[in-house]
């Protein structure tokens, strides 16, 4: 195979360092390379969304994409989301509105909503519905991952003090 | 039945569930996150073709890439008597190919490397020689005369599988030719595919300075698979250990046992090393657990005011290339005989014929308690049918004719005895939420001005909970299920099951049981499934089995425990034991309530005070063989509109009022009720795994199979009536799978309807704009 290539990427603040076959897929960085194995391979196609990372600020499906084209860039993974020992508003969203089941879906439908509030912070269920429409949920048919993504907006907004 | 408190979380109420705090933060365990020392991949070669001779397969190119540590292929398998595995269905299927190929991505050889990207790339090389072979993939023509014959190691030479039948053919007969009034429906279910998020998979680790084989798998059903593992490849059974980690949705998907986990078992009893191997989604869709399947034909008797008198059902099962169902011994259609619905008939006749073409093997139960989605759908379908040549409110041709509520224990004519039911107060209350009289009115103001609006009703009955051991089983063991429960000193426990959870989130329902039954609260009760050297034996998860049997196995043991609690109760409190009550979480000396010992205190005394004659310790388990099944039911009511334009139906409204019996956790239920609806509505409208004449896949990946995404999904609306099963020991009943079993037929109903004064009576599913558009085209409403 061809030579391998040094890759150094930044994932929740800790730089991952490895040494890569050039066509090693990111989801596979994230996952083997860097132990950290809450994202998730549902379709290797991008259909799915269950491989959904936030790289350098915006939404990926690390399922296809190459490790080094993320080489020395920043991401935030499932893993990434609680701080200082707290859930993210997200996390307690799914886990009070009922927003999943079998939960392999979770940390990409997390990483979406994530995205989705750091642009619209007050979203409509129709913005809910298209934020999250690159990510395929089996089992709870999406109303209670709505619930979990709006219960997460007006808690974070009450956070900020009701600001925008 | 006692209401416990919040904090103890029994019988009824909305706690939250236990095992989400791993899955938010991305901490669970499924299979390949399972990562084990000197562990290997595996990558299954496939065949291009659907029907062909194997001339010769060459190795040489795949062996030489870097990290390719072994190539299996059939003929090896064939040395070691494992080329060929039973079915679940009394049938057998090729492991890895030998002879020839019987359906495009049939599995022929298996490759092992150091990485799966080499594994991947070896695949690729390895060169399969094949002469085609003529193809069948329309099951009507499978038992044409000059049909390919596609199993030629059976000895039967013709494609047929089974002729099952049931009923009584001639009484029916003979009311048909008396009725005034018959309806007739053509209706296929079509070939769809459960695809839970998370593929099938394993990680195969023989140890061989143990013998001991540990199969890591996405497995709804590891004890059974433990067995089979045993029985097939001669492991003795107490050195193979199945763990069936976190499963990423499986509704029927993972019941079977595929070629990929044989090969994996193989490749590590060769290497001495864990190998791993996980499908792709394409690999998921094309090669395992399809389900339905069939095509089916009903016609209805009845009298001129509506009255139906009998049921006839003729189908055609098409299976595959190998029989491969997971299913109860004998019924090879499964629990298809419930298609005489919630109708009170006077009689009814039933038959089946399965068939072979070169399409995956499967006939799997997908969110179905086996075969009951397609006899739901059938019935709930014609009785609709019946009612346009009625001319009659397909609401007032179902209230004519259910089973009457003194009728339960109700025995139908195609032998079931359905347990309980309130079809009509059900029904009430769906039509109530939809506003059923306003509806009609607006269509028929819809109609006038060229608008098409429809409303769809199911009233279903699913029969769920299998089973009664004298009727079920499956590969011989018989269908009961287990709960063990230990309660440890301080009064926290540890249950075991013989089921496992893909989602269901039995982790808290079945702690809520033992809170309902001991009242130590939900909180301090860990529920553990999956791994067979600790669980007590059980036949799995799926047919919406769990509550039936291991929540029933929770509660029986649970009152077990509680038996001797009171022994225990009452030497601490120097009384008999006649004289003391039980209130959740403690016993009282009758009168005296501050006399008293709690389930706490007295699991400590348990192991620090026993009385005297009494064994230490504090625990049960419990085999429950229900008496009979349960009974589940429901009505649907389904509102569209149709764009005339585009064809493109929109689910405007949906209203599911279920009736599962008595619940354990509200929220849970309801869950599984959005999601049940959301794969119906999928299964209604745009899923069907299809075949090209030459058969090849036409639904082998997400873009043409689809699965709906937040912005297609309708919000449901829910409601339910209580029911409860007189036989379970706290009157439930299973909900897992009646969303979509009753789903469909609201659905199709629903637009048959917006078309009906157009003279369109069916339309067979997945109803796409194109099929609809098609539809207004030929009648002229669209240009």
């Amino acid at each position: 195979m061809a030579n391998k290539q040094q890759v150094k990427i930044t994932i929740n603040g800790r730089p991952s360092e490895a040494l890569i076959e050039p066509r090693t897929l990111l989801v596979h960085f994230i996952r083997e390379s860097a132990g950290l194995t809450g994202t998730h391979v549902g379709c290797d196609t991008s259909n799915c969304g269950a491989c959904t990372v936030i790289l350098n600020g915006k939404t990926v499906k690390s399922c296809t994409m190459f490790a080094v084209q993320a080489n020395g860039g920043e991401i935030t993974t499932v893993e990434g989301l609680m701080k200082d020992g707290q859930l993210h508003p997200l996390q307690e969203g799914f886990k009070q509105e009922h927003g999943l089941q079998c939960g392999f879906c979770t940390p990409g439908m997390l990483m979406s909503s994530l995205a989705l509030l750091e642009k619209k912070p007050n979203p409509t269920e129709e913005d809910i519905r298209w934020g999250i429409s690159g990510n395929l949920c089996r089992c709870t048919g999406y109303q209670n991952i709505v619930k979990a993504v709006q219960y997460a907006a007006g808690k974070m907004n009450a956070a900020q003090g009701g600001t925008k | 039945m006692h209401k416990t408190s919040p904090e103890v979380g029994g019988m009824g109420h909305a706690i939250k569930r236990k095992e989400d705090l791993r899955f938010i933060q991305g901490r669970g365990n499924y299979v390949d996150d399972i990562s084990l020392p000197r562990m290997v991949y595996g990558q299954l070669v496939r065949s291009p073709y659907a029907h062909a001779r194997i001339r010769n397969i060459n190795l040489a190119k795949a062996k030489a890439v870097p990290g390719v540590l072994a190539i299996v292929t059939g003929e090896d398998l064939a040395k070691a008597n494992l080329a060929w595995m039973p079915t679940l269905s009394g049938d057998k299927q090729m492991v890895l190919a030998t002879g020839k190929v019987l359906f495009q991505s049939q599995e022929v050889a298996f490759v092992i490397a150091e990485d799966r990207y080499a594994a991947a790339d070896a695949a690729e090389l390895v060169e399969v020689e094949y002469d085609e072979l003529p193809v069948l993939v329309d099951p009507k023509k499978s038992l044409d005369p000059g049909a390919p014959i596609l199993r030629d190691d059976r000895e039967q030479k013709n494609n047929h599988i089974f002729h099952w039948e049931v009923g009584d053919k001639s009484g029916t007969e003979n009311l048909f030719k008396s009725a005034p009034v018959k309806a007739k429906v053509d209706a296929f279910f079509q070939r769809c595919h459960p695809a839970p998020l998370e593929t099938c998979g394993c990680v195969a680790d023989f140890n061989s300075a143990t013998g001991r084989l540990t199969m890591y798998m996405t497995s709804q059903a590891p004890h059974a698979h433990r067995t089979l593992f045993a029985l097939v490849g001669g492991i003795p059974e107490n050195n193979i250990r199945v763990v069936s980690p976190d499963i990423g949705g499986g509704f029927g998907n993972k019941v079977p046992i595929y070629p990929g986990y044989v090969c994996a078992i193989v490749g590590s009893l060769t290497l001495g090393r864990p190998v791993k191997w996980i499908e792709t989604r394409s690999e998921n869709l094309m090669s395992t657990g399809f389900a339905r399947d069939y095509h089916m034909t009903a016609e209805i008797a009845a009298d001129k005011d509506g009255k139906m008198k009998a049921l006839r059902v003729k189908t055609l099962a098409d299976h595959g290339a190998f029989n491969a169902a997971a299913q109860p011994t004998k019924f090879p259609a499964g629990l298809f005989s419930i298609c005489t619905g919630n109708y009170d008939l006077q009689n009814a006749f039933c038959e089946v014929d399965g068939v072979y073409t070169n399409k995956a093997p499967g006939g799997i139960a997908y969110r179905c308690s086996f075969r009951v989605t397609e006899a739901a759908y059938l019935i709930e379908r014609a009785v609709d049918v019946l009612a346009q040549e009625l001319k009659m409110d397909p609401v007032e041709l179902r209230r004519k004719n259910f089973i009457a509520n003194n009728k339960f224990p109700y025995k139908s004519p195609l032998g079931w005895t359905y347990d309980s039911g309130d079809y009509e107060a059900n029904l009430t209350k769906a039509l109530d939420i939809a506003g059923y009289a306003a509806l009609r009115k607006e269509q028929e103001e819809k109609r006038k001005k060229g608008e098409l609006m429809g409303i769809g009703i199911s009233t279903f009955v699913e029969i769920v909970g299998a089973g009664p051991a004298h009727t079920f089983d499956i590969a011989g063991i018989k269908m009961f299920d287990s709960a063990e429960i230990r309660i440890h000193p301080t009064g926290k426990a540890i249950c075991r099951m013989g089921t496992k959870s893909q989602g269901q989130g039995h982790e808290t329902t079945y702690a809520q049981i033992v809170a309902q039954e001991l009242g130590i609260p939900a909180a301090d009760v860990t529920v553990e499934e999956g791994d067979t050297d600790t669980a007590p034996y059980g036949l799995g998860t799926y047919a919406s089995r769990s509550t039936p049997t291991s929540g029933a196995a929770t509660a029986v043991a649970a009152r077990k425990i509680r038996d001797k609690a009171k022994k225990i109760a009452a030497f601490l409190l120097e009384a008999s034991e006649a004289d003391l009550e039980w209130e959740p979480g403690k016993f009282y000396v009758k009168g005296s309530p501050s006399k008293a010992k709690t389930i706490q205190e007295i699991a400590f005394a348990a192991y620090t005070n026993v009385p005297p004659g009494l064994e230490a310790g504090l625990e049960a388990v419990d085999y429950y063989d229900p008496p009979n099944l349960t009974f589940p039911f429901g009505t649907y009511i389904a509102v569209v509109d149709i764009d005339k334009g585009t064809g493109e139906v929109k689910v405007r409204r949906f209203i599911a009022v279920d009736d599962c019996g008595n619940i354990i956790n509200p929220m849970i239920v309801e869950g599984q009720i959005h999601g049940g609806l959301t794969e119906g509505l999928a299964i209604a409208f745009m899923q069907q795994i299809d075949y090209d004449e030459s058969g090849n896949v036409q639904g082998g990946t997400f873009m043409d199979y689809l699965l709906p995404t937040a912005v297609e999904t309708p919000n449901w609306e829910t409601d339910k009536t209580t029911t409860p099963s007189p036989h379970h020991p706290f009157g439930a009943k299973g909900i897992g799978e009646s969303p979509n079993v009753g789903s469909p037929a609201a659905f199709v109903n629903a637009v048959v309807d917006a078309l009906a004064h157009l003279g369109v009576k069916h339309i067979d599913m997945p109803i796409t704009p194109w099929k609809v558009w098609n539809i207004l085209k030929e009648k002229g409403v669209t240009g």
